[in-house]
C-alpha cells in the first residue's frame, strides 16, 4: 500500500535524526563531576535526578549533587564552591533560568573546569560552556505524528492542544508534528488552541472543540503535554464519547498519570520527555577532556509508549 | 445613530427596576451590554453555542462549560470584590489556592493509605483546608489592618512565599489522590449541573446576605471611600479589613479545592497560577473601582463571565492561539473604556462635532 | 492686542449660560461680566449656582447652552488645564494640591524649570521663595506642603494660581481658612493684581470682606441671576435679603449672649483633668455640663482642634484622666468615646466628615449603625424614615434620601454630619467649625440648631473662628493660645473684646 511506503520513509528519516548512541571505551571512571539540579518540583525532575545519579554510579563517576531549591543564587553558590575548591573535573548544570550565568561560567572557564548545560537553555556565549544536552522537542512532535499516521493509515482530522504560546516546547513540538503530517494529504489539523500546558485549560479547550465541531468529525487529539491530554479525556468522557476509541489521543511527557489513563484504555500513546540526560552529558565531558570537537547541542530524544509494560521495561 | 440608540436603549432598560438595583447605574449597563455582545458573537461563530444536551445525566453545552470553567475565579471574585471595596487588594489568592489544595491532598492521602483518625476523613479535610485559607486571610488582614502595611505589599508576601509553602507541604511533588468526596468538589454533578456552579451560588448567597442584610456592606463601602471619616464615625475599620481578607482567603481555599478536585491532584505550581490577576481583572470589569467604595458582587461575577465567554469564543474561533492574548487585551480595553464616563463624554463630543 | 480692544469688550463674559445635571437645573441663562482690573464678588446661598458657573468657565463641566467670551472671543474651555492655557486660573476652597510634595514642587507642578532635561529644584525653590515673599510669607519651601497649616496651603494654592500668569483669577472661598492678618496679606496682593489689569472673580461668605475688596457684586439664587450691583451702592441688608430671597429677621442680628445664667446648676457631664500630648497640646482641664455650650476660642493653630481630638479619642492623651457623669472612663478611640455618648463633627468636612460616594441616607445612619453593631441592622425602611426625619428637621436641601452626599452643597453636607450624630442621640456633641464655608442662611440655621440642642439638655463644645458667633451662644468660653489653655470666661466676661484681649495678652 501507498501509505505503508510513506510510513517506512518517515521512520527511516526519524532514525537518522535520532542521536546515534556511540559506544565509548572511556566511561569517565574516576572523574569527579558536580551536578547542580534545579530542585525536585515534579516527578519528572526527580526521575531526571535519579537517572543522572544511576548513570554516574554505573560509570564509576564520583557525583557531587546539589539541589538548588528553585533558586539561581543557590546554583551559582554551589558552582563557585566547586570552582574555588578545585575538586571537580567538570560541572553539569541544569539551569533554573535562562539569563545571569555569564559570570559564573567565565569563572569556571578561567579555572579550566568544563561545564555542560542540561535540560533548559542559557543565553550565555556558547564559548563559555562545552555543550548543551537537552530534549529534542521537534523530534517528539515527529514521533507523535508518525504514530498517528500509522494508527489512522494517514487519514485523520486532528485537533491540537497547543502548549504555552511562544515556549520552545510548544513551538517545536508543533513544528515537528506538522513536518510529518505535511507528507500525508489525509492528515489535517482542523483546530488548534492553547491550553497553556494546564489540565483544566486543556479540558476547557476540548469542551469548546467538541461543541464547535461535530465530534464525529474529530479523529484525534494531539496534545503538547500529558496534562492537557488528561483534561481532554475528561471533556470527551463528559460529552458521552469514548476516549482513545471514538477519538484517539496522543501526547508528550510520559508523566505517571498518563500511564493510569493508558491502563484504563483512555488514551493511546505518549512520547517520553526523556530524563536520560546523564549519559550524553557524561559522554560530552569525557570527549571534551579527550580533546575532541563537540557540537554545541546534543539532542536527547524520548521514545513513544503505548502501554506501561514497555515503559517499565525501559526504566528498570 | 448609535448616539441616539444607546441612550434610548438605556432609558428603556432604565425603567426596569429590580429591588434597589437600577439599570440606570451606567456601569452595570455597560458590563451587561459587553457580556451580551460577546455571547451574541459566540453564537455567530458557533451555531450550536446555546445548545444544551443531557448526556449520561450531565448537561453538556458551551454555556454550562463557561459557568463551570468560570466558577473558581467567580469564587475568588467574591472575596476580591470585598477586599478591593475597602481600598485593598489581595495578590495572594492564587498562592492560597495552591496551599489549601496541598493541605487537603496531603491529608486525604493519609486517609487513603489507611489512617483512621477522624481528622483525615474527607469532611474534616475540607474543613481544615478552608481553615487554612481563613488563616492565610487572617495573616494578610492583620498585616494590613494592624501593622498598616499597604495591601499590595502585605499580600505580596504570601503571594511570593505561598507557592514555596505549598511545595514544602507536598515535599516538592504534585501528589494525586482518588478520594471521591474531595474530587466531587471539582467534578461532581447534581441534577446534571456541575457542582462548582452550586458551590459558587451558595457562597455568593451567603456572602450577599452577610454584607447586604447586615451593616457590614455599608461599613466596607464606608471604609473604602473614606477610612478616616469612617473611623471618626465610630466604625471599627480594622475589624472590617480583617474580615474581608479572611473571606477572601476562604474563597481562595474553595477555588483551590475545585481545581484540585478537577485534576485529582495538588500541583503547587499550576493550581491558581495567575488566578489573582484574573480575579482582579474581573472585579475591575465588573465596575468596582480599585480606589475602593461602592461594590457589586453580581457585577464582578459578570466580569468573570465576560472573560470566560471571551476565552470560549476564542477557543471555538479558528484564530491562531497567538492571537488570544491580543484579542483578550483589546476586548478588556474596550469594555473598560466604555465604562469610563470621560471616554464616553469624548465620544459624544466627537459624534456631535461630526453631526 | 490694542488697548482699544481690551476696553471695548469685557474681559470675561457669559451669555445665557445654562447647565443642568440629572433632574436639576443648576444654572439657567446666566449673563455675567467681569472687567479687567476689577474684583467682582459672586454671591449666593448654597445651591445658588456659584460653583456651577465657575466649573463651566474653567471647563470642569461642559455647558448645555450659552456662550463664554474672553476678551470678546468665544472660548470653549475643555478642562481646567485648557482654561489655564487660555488665561483663566482658579483656586478652589478645597485645596487641590499634593500634600506629599514640597511647597516649591506644588507651585511649579507640571511646569518645573528644567535644566539638562532634569528638574532644576534649586531654581524652583528660589523662585518659589521669591513668589511667596511678595505675600510676605517666609517659609521653608522645600518642606512637604502637608506640614503646613491649611492657611499656608491656601496661600500656596493662590500663589500657584497667580503665577500661571492669568488674565482671570477665580478665588473660591480663599479667606475661609485665613486669620485676619493673612486676609490682609491676601487682599493687598489682590489689589496689586487689580492694578496689573487682572480680573478677579471672588466667591466668599464673608459679607464684610465683600465690601472691603470688591467693586461689583453679582447675586445668584437657585441657578438664576437675581442682581448685579456696584458694591458701594448696595446696602448690606438689601444684599442679604436678595441672597436669601426673603426679608431679614432678627435671627441674623447677633446681639445677645446666652441668658441661662439663672439656671447655672447644670449637672456635670464630662470632666477632663490634665489631658495632654507632646507636640499637640499642653495639659488642660475642662468641664462640660449638660445643657451648656462651651466655646473654644483662639487663633488658627492655638490648639482648638487638638483639644477636640484628644477628648474624642482620635489622638490618645498621654496623661490625665476623664470622667463621664462621675465615672472614670477610657477615651482612647472614637469608638469608646461614642459608647459614652460623644459625637464629633470634624473641621475638615470633606476629609473627615462625609463619606462622599455614599447617599445622604447612608451618611446619616452611619454612626448610629456603627454604634448598634454589624448584625443589628437597621432595615432599609427604618433608615429612610430616620434620614427623612433629619432632612425635614434640619431642612437639608436634597431631592431625596438617595442622593450621593458629595452632590450636596457645603452647608447641607454639614447638616448631614450633624444629622449623623443627632440620630444616634448623643449626650455630648463636639462641633469643630460647624459654620465654616457655608452661606448666611445655613449659618443661621446651624447656630439655631446648636442653641436648641443645648436647650434640650445636651452638653456641647463648639469651636469657631467667628468670635461673634462664639460670644452669641457660649455659656462659657475656653480661650486657647499656642496649644495651651489660657483661661475660661463666664457670664458677663464673654464678649468679643475680652476674648481678643485674652488672646492678645502676653
Amino acid at each position: 500500500m501507498r501509505h505503508i511506503k510513506w510510513v517506512v520513509l518517515v521512520l527511516v528519516a526519524l532514525s537518522l535524526v535520532a542521536p546515534l548512541a556511540v559506544a565509548q571505551e572511556d566511561t569517565g571512571e574516576g572523574l569527579t563531576i558536580g551536578f547542580s539540579q534545579i530542585g525536585s518540583e515534579s516527578a519528572w525532575r526527580t526521575s531526571f535526578t535519579n537517572a543522572v545519579k544511576a548513570e554516574a554510579e554505573a560509570r564509576g563517576i564520583n557525583l557531587l549533587f546539589s539541589d538548588a531549591q528553585q533558586e539561581q543564587e543557590n546554583q551559582i553558590a554551589a558552582m563557585q564552591a566547586w570552582i574555588a575548591q578545585g575538586d571537580v573535573d567538570a560541572i553539569v548544570l541544569a539551569p533554573v533560568v535562562v539569563s545571569g550565568w555569564d559570570v559564573v561560567l567565565q569563572e569556571a572557564k578561567d579555572a579550566g573546569i568544563p561545564v555542560v548545560i542540561v535540560d533548559r537553555n542559557v543565553d550565555s556565549d556558547p564559548s563559555l560552556f562545552v555543550t548543551r544536552v537537552s530534549s529534542d522537542f521537534v523530534h517528539e512532535g515527529r514521533l507523535a505524528a508518525a504514530w498517528l499516521v500509522q494508527a489512522t493509515s494517514g487519514q485523520c482530522n486532528i485537533v491540537e492542544l497547543y502548549g504555552t504560546v511562544g515556549s520552545a516546547a510548544a513551538e517545536d513540538r508543533n513544528q515537528g508534528f506538522n513536518e510529518v503530517i505535511a507528507l500525508f494529504p489525509g492528515m489535517k489539523i482542523i483546530r488548534s488552541e492553547t491550553g497553556n500546558f494546564v489540565r483544566t485549560e486543556g479540558k476547557q479547550v476540548m469542551e469548546s472543540f467538541l461543541s464547535a465541531e461535530d465530534p464525529a468529525n474529530i479523529c484525534a487529539v494531539w496534545a503538547h503535554n500529558d496534562d492537557m491530554a488528561i483534561g481532554a479525556i475528561e471533556a470527551i468522557k463528559e460529552a458521552g464519547l469514548v476516549p482513545a476509541k471514538d477519538i484517539l489521543i496522543v501526547s508528550v511527557d510520559a508523566i505517571p498519570d498518563i500511564f493510569d489513563s493508558l491502563d484504563a484504555g483512555e488514551t493511546n500513546a505518549t512520547v517520553e520527555l526523556s530524563p536520560f540526560m546523564g549519559a550524553p552529558a557524561f559522554d560530552a565531558v569525557v570527549s571534551y577532556l579527550n580533546g575532541e570537537e563537540l557540537p554545541k547541542w546534543v539532542p536527547v530524544a524520548g521514545k513513544l509508549y503505548t502501554d506501561r509494560a514497555a515503559y517499565d521495561a525501559d526504566h528498570q | 445613530m448609535l448616539e441616539q440608540l444607546i441612550p434610548n436603549l438605556k432609558n428603556q432598560i432604565g425603567k426596569l427596576k429590580i429591588g434597589n438595583f437600577t439599570w440606570q447605574n451606567s456601569r452595570a449597563f455597560w458590563t451587561v451590554l459587553a457580556l451580551f455582545i460577546i455571547i451574541v458573537a459566540n453564537r455567530l461563530i458557533s451555531p450550536n453555542f446555546f445548545s444544551i444536551q443531557m448526556v449520561e445525566g450531565r448537561l453538556i453545552g458551551s454555556l454550562i462549560n463557561i459557568l463551570d470553567g468560570a466558577a473558581p475565579i467567580m469564587l475568588l471574585s467574591i472575596g476580591m470584590t470585598l477586599v478591593i471595596a475597602t481600598k485593598g487588594v489581595d495578590l495572594s489568592v492564587g498562592a492560597v489556592m495552591a496551599i489549601c489544595a496541598a493541605v487537603a491532598v496531603m491529608l486525604i492521602n493519609q486517609y487513603e493509605s489507611g489512617a483512621t483518625d477522624f481528622y483525615y476523613t474527607p469532611p474534616f479535610v475540607i474543613l481544615i483546608a478552608l481553615g487554612t485559607g481563613a488563616l492565610c486571610g487572617l495573616w494578610n488582614g492583620i498585616l494590613v489592618a494592624f501593622f498598616d502595611i499597604q495591601p499590595i505589599v502585605a499580600t505580596m508576601i504570601l503571594m511570593t512565599s505561598g507557592r514555596g509553602i505549598a511545595q514544602m507541604i507536598t515535599n516538592g511533588q504534585s501528589p494525586t489522590f482518588t478520594d471521591d468526596t474531595l474530587a466531587f468538589i471539582g467534578r461532581g454533578v447534581i441534577f446534571g449541573v456541575p457542582f462548582p456552579i452550586y458551590l459558587y451560588l451558595a457562597v455568593f448567597l451567603l456572602v450577599y446576605l452577610l454584607v447586604r442584610r447586615t451593616a457590614i456592606g455599608l461599613m466596607i463601602e464606608s471604609v473604602g471611600i473614606n477610612a478616616r471619616a469612617s473611623y471618626y464615625a465610630g466604625i471599627n475599620a480594622s475589624l472590617i479589613k480583617v474580615l474581608v481578607y479572611v473571606l477572601s482567603g476562604v474563597c481562595a481555599a474553595l477555588a483551590g479545592l475545585i481545581i484540585a478536585g478537577e485534576v485529582k491532584s495538588a500541583d503547587p505550581h499550576k493550581n491558581g497560577e495567575w488566578a489573582e490577576l484574573d480575579a482582579i481583572l474581573a472585579v475591575v470589569i465588573g465596575g468596582t473601582s480599585l480606589s475602593g467604595g461602592r461594590f457589586s458582587l453580581g457585577l464582578s461575577a459578570l466580569g468573570v463571565l465576560i472573560v470566560q465567554s471571551l476565552l470560549t469564543g476564542l477557543y471555538i474561533s479558528k484564530l491562531h492561539p497567538t492571537a488570544n492574548l491580543v484579542v483578550k487585551a483589546i476586548v478588556v480595553l474596550v469594555v473598560l473604556l466604555f465604562q469610563s464616563d470621560e471616554f464616553r463624554r469624548r465620544i459624544r463630543q466627537l459624534v456631535r462635532r461630526r453631526a | 492686542m490694542s488697548i482699544n480692544e481690551q476696553t471695548q469688550f469685557p474681559l470675561l463674559e457669559t451669555q445665557g449660560l445654562t447647565k443642568s445635571f440629572i433632574a436639576t437645573l443648576a444654572l439657567s441663562e446666566v449673563d455675567f461680566t467681569l472687567h479687567a482690573g476689577e474684583v467682582h464678588a459672586l454671591l449666593g446661598e448654597n445651591g445658588a449656582g456659584k460653583s456651577t458657573l465657575i466649573k463651566l468657565i474653567t471647563g470642569v463641566h461642559p455647558k448645555d447652552a450659552g456662550t463664554i467670551l474672553l476678551e470678546g472671543k468665544v472660548i470653549e474651555p475643555r478642562s481646567p488645564g485648557h482654561a489655564q492655557e487660555l488665561g483663566i486660573s482658579a483656586v478652589y476652597q478645597e485645596i487641590n494640591l499634593i500634600p506629599t510634595l514640597s511647597v516649591a514642587e506644588n507651585i511649579f507642578l507640571g511646569r518645573q524649570p528644567m535644566r539638562f532635561g532634569l528638574v532644576n529644584m534649586r531654581s524652583a525653590n528660589r523662585r518659589a521663595r521669591e513668589l511667596l515673599e511678595t505675600f510676605h510669607i517666609d517659609i521653608d519651601v522645600t518642606r512637604d506642603l502637608s506640614s503646613y497649616s491649611i492657611a499656608i496651603q491656601q496661600i500656596v494654592a493662590i500663589v500657584r494660581g497667580v503665577d500661571l500668569s492669568a488674565k482671570v483669577l477665580i478665588l473660591d472661598e480663599p479667606t475661609s481658612s485665613l486669620d485676619r492678618h493673612e486676609v490682609e496679606t491676601l487682599f493687598s496682593v489682590i489689589r496689586s493684581l487689580k492694578k496689573r489689569g487682572i480680573g478677579i472673580l471672588l466667591i466668599t461668605h464673608f459679607i464684610d470682606q465683600v465690601y472691603e475688596i470688591s467693586d461689583r457684586i453679582t447675586v445668584l439664587r437657585n441657578g438664576l441671576k437675581v442682581g448685579e450691583h456696584q458694591t458701594q451702592e448696595l446696602p448690606k441688608v438689601k444684599l442679604v435679603s436678595e441672597m436669601l430671597g426673603k426679608e431679614l429677621t432678627d435671627e441674623l442680628m447677633v446681639q445677645n449672649g446666652q441668658q441661662t445664667n439663672g439656671e447655672s446648676e447644670h449637672e456635670t457631664f464630662l470632666q477632663v483633668r490634665g489631658f495632654a500630648r507632646r507636640g499637640m497640646m499642653e495639659p488642660f482641664d475642662v468641664v462640660v455640663k449638660k445643657g451648656e455650650i462651651v466655646g473654644l476660642a483662639g487663633l488658627l493653630g492655638s490648639g482648638r482642634t487638638e483639644t477636640a481630638h484628644l477628648i474624642f479619642g482620635i489622638e490618645k492623651s498621654e496623661t490625665g484622666e476623664a470622667y463621664v457623669k462621675g465615672q472614670k472612663v477610657n477615651l482612647t478611640s472614637p469608638q469608646k468615646a461614642i459608647r459614652h455618648g460623644f459625637g464629633l463633627c470634624p473641621e475638615d468636612r470633606k476629609a473627615e466628615g462625609i463619606i462622599d460616594d455614599l447617599t445622604v441616607r447612608e451618611n446619616i445612619i452611619l454612626a448610629l449603625q456603627a454604634k448598634m453593631g454589624w448584625f443589628n441592622h437597621l432595615s432599609r425602611k427604618r433608615q429612610e424614615q430616620l434620614a427623612q426625619e433629619m432632612i425635614d428637621a434640619l431642612r437639608i436641601v436634597t431631592p431625596d434620601t438617595e442622593k450621593p452626599v458629595k452632590e450636596l452643597s457645603g452647608g447641607n453636607q454639614q447638616k448631614v454630619i450633624l444629622a449623623r450624630w443627632l440620630i444616634s442621640n448623643p449626650e455630648f456633641l463636639i462641633l469643630d467649625e460647624p459654620t465654616r464655608g457655608i452661606d448666611v442662611g445655613a449659618h443661621v440655621e446651624i447656630i439655631n440648631i446648636i442653641k436648641r440642642l443645648a436647650k434640650e439638655g445636651k452638653a456641647m463644645m463648639v469651636i469657631s473662628s467667628e468670635l461673634a458667633e462664639v460670644v452669641d451662644y457660649s455659656d462659657r468660653v475656653v480661650v486657647l493660645r499656642d496649644r495651651k489653655k489660657i483661661t475660661e470666661l463666664e457670664g458677663d466676661q464673654i464678649s468679643e473684646n475680652t476674648i481678643m484681649q485674652t488672646i492678645a495678652e502676653r
